[in-house]
């Protein structure tokens, strides 16, 4: 284990409060895509924080906290009415609310700053943070102010849910949606609060977004999404404060944040499904696919024109069909023959019978297509061809038999080749060929 | 909810709008509708596009509250029928990439019912996925709604809506954008309803379908055009009237109100107590 100095258990405890809390609160916010509003509610906070210094003239946390919670609030109300009262969009009065408050914050700070007394405020680190001044009675208060946010989320959490995903139906059932907005923004303003010696006000919102949108990448499930967010924003904010803990003059709260887009940056890469990676993946999949079947469909073809699918087709020949190169040949021959539909003998390929019936399925989907697209939407015969290409490594099994069955199960295509059927002998096929 | 206080107002209509008036930023407006819907039927909502059909529907449910004039669902205010009740609102009206799955979008349809800060049990996950069998999709409850087709999606918001178990189906398109194989599935599902007793008003888009699929059409824009049985209110007339034309008149008038509230405060209240406000 670690050996921790007194402020570095201090750091340690709020960064992961702090994390956790961002995290959960951060999927609503990130759900109902208002991420910026957590921005302006921290920049909101600072004139509060402010007031309550100047009015107190104490450093003790409780004036400042309620001076940056009701701050918020005033900010987070103006946006709500500016947006009500107003043709201006929310994103504009967020943009308003975040600058002016701000503004009035700063104007506060520097007068702040140039009383006799001000010097010793420490209320500059409300601006970047500074975590090493975290106190036992700060992190009490954000204990109690975590215990009290996340027990309204569970208390409230079907209805929050509602909230973000189908306002007006919410609305419809009876529940009093905006007031349930006003709930959501109020937890959001306390979470900020929570924050703002950690992180400070400029940062706050990157606890608020960034692990909320890790981790939408790993989950279909808004439940396991906010045990995941927290989990993002606790862990994140537990090594942010080690690091700094452990390095000299490395700040807790940006590390934290550089640590937790690291988290969202991996997550956006690698994640199943959502990763970019995967659909990367995916993409090389489908071009394999295609090589695949289209070498199938080749030797179909081939076999077809001699009458003869049982005599073995030489490389060469292969290339010439679609102009493909002699490596790229190999190497879906060899994928193909891994999957036991061909024979490979040094450049001599032939198709085994599951690779007949794999062929068969191809071209009977080419065809049918382009029937359907010549007899159906009444398109010239010599215009289907490339459509068919595509489709016939798209369509369904369901579809094709619907499509079969629609045609009145054919014989033959706009070009006078016959529909391979499934299940009749390569032989039965060949008769109707010739 | 109960039957029993169904049967009790047989008598009322299924809705009664007077004299109604909605208005709001730039959206489209309501002019004076009086409208008298009648109960067991399926009742097509159907004007062009801007005529406030969306509006009509929302301003029945209580989610847009008009300057004027009053609505009435069995007799009482919306607020009280709310169990009553069912919404299907426009598909493209959530995102449908919200972390969460088909059932558990249809388990909403029972938060009514639930109440407060009670969470859906078992029991009522079951009830669900009976409604989502309904409309043909139970093997997909477990799907992220994302990955489901528009129809599939739609049969979801309808399978949410079954699960109220209510008198009174609002839908907003519920034919928009579906397949041919969901479209006679809905409709085989809103014939069922009506076997049932039920009341359903669907804004409609489709014209071609309006006299097969319902028997009572109200056709809007911006002010009633006209209502009642399609077999009479249906007519070529009507529907030039509905379609036809430009009114740049009635929306003159509507930038020239809009306007005046702005300038004048006094007029942004609404005039007259609506008996049934409803958020």
């Amino acid at each position: 284990m670690l050996e921790l100095s007194f402020t570095a258990r201090n750091v340690l405890m709020g960064a992961s409060l702090l994390g956790v809390l961002g995290g959960i609160m951060g999927c609503f916010a990130f759900l109902r895509r208002q991420s910026l509003l957590g921005d302006a509610l921290a920049h909101a906070a600072l004139p509060g924080v402010c007031l309550g210094f100047l009015l107190t003239g104490a450093k003790t946390p409780l004036p400042l906290f309620a001076g940056a919670l009701v701050a918020g609030l005033i900010g987070s109300l103006t946006i709500l009415l500016i947006v009500r009262f107003s043709r201006l969009k929310e994103d504009t009065a967020i943009g308003m609310v975040l600058s002016v408050f701000f503004g009035i914050g700063i104007v506060l700070l520097t007068y702040i700053q140039k009383l006799p007394e001000g010097n010793q405020s420490g209320l500059d680190k409300y601006l970047f943070g500074q975590a090493a001044t975290l106190m036992p009675r700060d992190i009490r208060l954000m204990s109690v102010l975590t215990v009290l946010v996340l027990g309204t989320v569970a208390l409230f959490y079907k209805e929050l849910k509602l909230l973000c995903f189908d306002r007006e139906y919410g609305a419809s059932l009876g529940y009093p949606m905006r007031r349930l907005e006003v709930l959501l923004t109020l937890l959001l303003v306390v979470v900020v609060v929570v924050g703002l010696q950690t992180v400070g006000v400029i940062l706050i919102v990157a606890t608020l977004v960034m692990p909320a949108a890790a981790a939408r990448q790993w989950t279909e499930s808004l439940g396991v999404m906010l045990l995941l967010s927290g989990f993002f924003g606790g862990a994140a904010g537990a090594a942010g404060a080690l690091a700094s803990s452990q390095i000299a003059k490395l700040p807790t709260g940006p590390v934290i944040v550089l640590i937790s887009s690291a988290v969202l940056i991996a997550s956006l890469l690698f994640a199943p499904r959502r990763g970019l990676l995967w659909s990367r993946l995916e993409d090389v999949r489908m071009v394999r696919r295609i090589l695949s079947e289209n070498l199938l469909k080749d030797l179909y073809v081939l076999g077809e024109r001699r009458g003869d699918w049982r005599e073995p087709v030489g490389a060469p020949e292969l290339m010439g069909m679609r102009g493909q190169a002699y490596g790229q040949l190999r190497r879906v021959a060899k994928r193909l023959r891994r999957d036991g539909l061909l024979d490979l003998q040094a450049d001599v390929l032939r198709l085994t019978d599951g690779g007949m019936d794999a062929a068969k399925r191809i071209v009977r989907k080419h065809r049918l297509w382009e029937l359907y697209l010549t007899r159906q939407l009444e398109l010239a015969a010599d215009h289907v061809h490339r459509d068919a290409d595509a489709m016939e490594h798209t369509l369904s099994e369901e579809a094709v038999s619907l499509l079969d069955e629609k045609l009145g199960y054919p014989r033959v295509d706009p070009h006078g080749q016959p529909i391979p059927r499934l299940g009749a002998a390569g032989a039965g096929a060949m008769g109707a060929a010739t | 909810m109960s039957p029993k206080n169904a049967t009790a107002v047989d008598r009322e209509p299924a809705v009664e709008v007077h004299d109604l008036t909605v208005a709001y930023h730039t959206q489209p407006v309501l002019w004076d509708i009086d409208l008298t819907l009648p109960e067991g039927q399926l009742i097509a909502i159907v004007g062009p596009n801007g005529a406030g059909k969306s509006t009509l529907l929302k301003t029945i449910l209580g989610l847009v509250q008009p300057i004027s004039g009053w609505v009435r669902i069995c007799g009482a205010s919306y607020r009280q029928r709310r169990s009553w009740v069912a919404y299907v609102p426009q598909r493209e009206s959530v995102d449908w990439d919200f972390p969460t799955s088909a059932l558990d979008v249809v388990t909403m349809g029972l938060y009514g019912r639930l109440g407060w800060f009670r969470r859906p049990v078992a029991r009522h996950r079951t009830l669900a996925m009976e409604c989502l069998e309904k409309v043909g999709i139970g093997h997909l409850s477990t799907r992220q709604i994302s990955q489901l087709s528009g129809g599939q999606q739609q049969r979801v918001f309808l399978a949410r809506a079954l699960a109220q178990e209510a008198q009174l189906y609002f839908m907003d398109e519920p034919f928009a954008g579906v397949d041919a194989t969901t479209e006679r599935a809905i409709l085989g599902l809103l014939q069922e309803l009506r076997a049932t007793g039920k009341t359903v008003v669907a804004v409609h888009h489709d014209l071609h379908t309006v006299a097969e699929y319902f028997d009572h059409v109200v056709l809007l824009n911006m002010r009633l055009v006209a209502a009642g049985p399609v077999a009479t209110t249906f007519t070529q007339e009507n529907l030039q009237r509905t379609y036809g034309g430009k009114l740049t008149v009635l929306t003159q008038a509507t930038e020239d109100l809009l306007r005046a509230r702005a300038e004048n405060p006094a007029l942004q209240q609404p005039a007259g107590p609506p008996p049934g406000e409803g958020s």
